[in-house]
């Protein structure tokens, strides 16, 4: 390969990496909350895929691996962040009666509580505006309460990481992760789920 | 004998951690009676899988638009 086809292969490859970039930033904005952290997570993580792109002959491939490369970005900068100030509170952003309301004094669903079936939910994944419900929900999450919870499902970062990256005990993380989904699912259900039936 | 609240935790616990015999007998044992944390159960795991389909997702409209394949 001579020099100006290695250099048109390049630009094919950041034209695609670049076909990810709104997405991408989306994904770091959700869990970093600050844009110009975001976007230099990004830009990065498009410079780092960049090397060695060349390796991966589908899109789906190079969108999987740029974003593994994301992921580690951000796992970097939110351990970096708790190494200075440590996430204040982060167990009592929800207090421990948030959701009491939902259940009877003997711990049982109120009968307007129970959670409903579903159904096919799978089918919403399809579904553009769904995500659009799905990214307000998340944001609508006390900060650390969905940034601990994105660690744990986005970045994949087992409790025991979680702990040390926040420096939370692994009883303290579970109970935030329980109330991240109880806020999550409540969210999806009341503004998206039960509309849709009514 | 566990209530809903209880069971709540321990099907959101399951998706961080492996619980033990006696966590695992009385929530199979809650669940089987309880149609809403039966749901709530199916929630947590289409949680989880959306999480997972969210890189996807986000850029999928991006690639629509720009990328007509």
């Amino acid at each position: 390969m001579n020099t100006s086809s290695v250099h048109q292969a390049m630009s094919g490859v950041w034209a695609q990496l670049d076909g990810f970039r709104d997405g991408m930033l989306r994904f770091a904005l959700l869990q970093l909350r600050n844009r110009s952290v975001a976007e230099d997570a990004v830009q990065e993580a498009m410079l780092a895929a960049l090397e060695g792109a060349q390796r991966f002959d589908s899109r789906s491939q190079l969108k999987t691996w740029v974003f593994s490369i994301l992921k580690h970005k951000i796992i970097d900068i939110i351990r970096q962040r708790s190494r200075e100030p440590l996430l204040d509170c982060a167990t009592d952003e929800l207090p421990e009666d948030a959701f009491d309301p939902l259940f009877s004094e003997r711990g049982h669903w109120q009968k307007a509580e129970r959670p409903s079936d579903w159904g096919n939910p799978e089918k919403s994944l399809e579904n553009t505006r769904f995500w659009t419900v799905f990214e307000a929900c998340l944001d609508h999450l006390p900060e650390n309460t969905a940034r601990i919870f994105m660690m744990r499902e986005f970045l994949g970062l087992d409790t025991e990481e979680i702990c040390k990256a926040v420096g939370i005990t692994p009883t303290n993380c579970w109970v935030v992760l329980h109330r991240a989904r109880m806020g999550l699912r409540l969210c999806l259900e009341e503004t998206w789920f039960d509309t849709g039936r009514k | 004998m566990l209530n809903c609240k209880q069971a709540t935790a321990l099907m959101s616990q399951e998706q961080d951690r492996p619980l033990d015999l006696k966590e695992r007998l009385g929530l199979r044992f809650h669940v089987s009676m309880c149609a809403g944390c039966r749901n709530f159960r199916k929630q947590m795991a289409f949680l989880h899988e959306a999480c997972a389909h969210y890189p996807d997702a986000a850029t999928k409209q991006q690639e629509d638009d720009r990328d007509p394949v």
